[in-house]
């Protein structure tokens, strides 16, 4: 059964889209046939992360509006095998997703795929209420910091009360704590909320803790999922958290400093 | 511990530890509220009506301050009543007793607020 995974945040700017490019890449990577849905309408970004800009010819809305088939917008990923994406539409119009429209395009996209991935915009009006009405899963993407927390916590209400389980009166959303640009040296002077902070006050299972990294700008400036960028901590934290999304159990790490040597600590005082 | 720790001014608490402290009120309240709306702007308009019976008052000189504390909360309702003249030029003109009103009204409309 083909599983449907929201990315979502509330706040602006967190990290959703570089997290499903990543996530998305990483279920792909793990043989599972994965399609990432780049839900905020108006801002298309995701084809920007994942590489593809320039093969985008159709989108998400000409698909509900009929105007072109599924297979004619989704773009296949050109590195990775099974993994495929739909970009969204740089259309103004606010209504251009309806739910029937969203519903008939995940249940076409169910039979074929093992993992349905939905890039949510920012905020809990509509594009974001779209994006979560069908999840299975919700990862609620925090970084450790007052509105960010704030607004996760806003957005599992939104979950617990608006989605189509919640409505429907099933099984709820199953969610997951993904904590974001993480620096465990500001953490460790006390300038920075801890994980430990953030998981008591939200409550839910963390799935991951990814430090703030520069290779997260580095690979989206060339158009490649950070998932793919070999040495870099953030691939290894994300490719742990997919790990663990599947059931495996991955210990956690990147949650306290990097041991530094006495030079380097030395240059970094005098800096 | 460096010898210079014994003159710095006793540990506080540290950013992160306010920012949990903050975030775990304001969250317990906004979750206790849940999606019901605000009621302190009904609240502010219908003890002004209440206070408007006996007094005159000036809409600018009231000010309402409402805090969320971890424990309770307080409203603070400020209104500046007007100078004892005022009131006794307003009782000249006949609107100051507080008879009537209230009690000239049908039943039936007592009947529909209950
Ligand atoms: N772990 C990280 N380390 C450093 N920078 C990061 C990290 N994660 C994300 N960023 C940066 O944060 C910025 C916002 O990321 P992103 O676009 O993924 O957020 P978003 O939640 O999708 O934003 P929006 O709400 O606008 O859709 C980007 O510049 C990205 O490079
Ligand atoms: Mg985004």
């Amino acid at each position: 059964m083909a599983k449907v995974i929201v990315m979502t945040s509330g706040k602006g700017g967190v990290g959703k889209t570089t997290s499903s490019a990543a996530f998305a890449t990483g279920l792909a990577l793990r043989g599972f046939k994965t399609v990432v849905i780049d839900f905020d309408v108006g801002l298309r970004n995701l084809d920007l992360i994942m590489g593809c800009e320039r093969r985008v010819v159709f989108d998400f809305v000409n698909v509900i509006n009929g105007e072109a088939k599924l297979n004619q917008a989704l773009i296949k990923d050109k590195r990775v095998e099974n993994l495929y994406i739909l970009p969204t539409s740089q259309t103004r119009d606010k209504d251009a997703l309806t739910k029937e429209g969203v519903e008939k395009i995940l249940d076409e996209l169910r039979k074929d795929f093992d993992y349905i991935l939905c890039d949510s915009p920012a905020g809990i009006e509509k594009g974001a209420l779209m994006a979560l009405y069908f999840a299975d899963h919700a990862i609620i993407v925090t970084n450790p910091e007052v509105s960010s927390v704030r607004d996760s916590d806003r957005i599992l209400g939104v979950l617990a009360s608006k989605s189509r389980r919640a409505e429907l009166n099933q099984e709820p959303v199953q969610e997951h704590l993904l904590l974001t640009r993480y620096d465990p040296e500001r953490v460790e002077r006390g300038d920075m909320l801890k994980v430990d902070d953030v998981l008591e006050i939200l409550a839910i299972p963390l799935l991951g803790v990814v430090p703030e990294s520069t290779a997260v700008l580095r690979a989206s400036n060339i158009g490649m999922p950070v998932t793919l960028d070999e040495k870099s901590n953030a691939n290894q934290a994300y490719t742990d958290a997919v790990a663990r999304f599947l059931g495996d159990t991955v210990e956690h790490r990147f949650m306290k400093p990097e041991k530094k040597g006495f030079f380097e600590r030395f240059l970094r005082r005098t800096a | 511990m460096s010898i210079f720790n014994f003159f710095r001014p006793p540990p506080r608490k540290s950013v992160a530890e306010e920012a949990k402290e903050r975030l775990q009120i304001v969250l317990a309240h906004e979750r206790a509220a849940g999606s019901s709306p605000d009621y302190l702007p009904i609240l502010q308009r219908e003890l002004l009506a209440v206070i408007a019976k006996y007094v005159q008052i000036d809409e600018k000189k009231v000010e309402v301050s409402f805090e969320r504390g971890g424990d309770y909360s307080t409203l603070e309702v400020n209104i500046e009543l007007p100078p004892p003249s005022n009131d006794k030029a307003a009782r000249a003109r006949g609107t100051g007793p507080v008879t009537g009103g209230d009690a000239k009204k049908p039943p039936a409309a007592a009947a529909k607020r209950a």
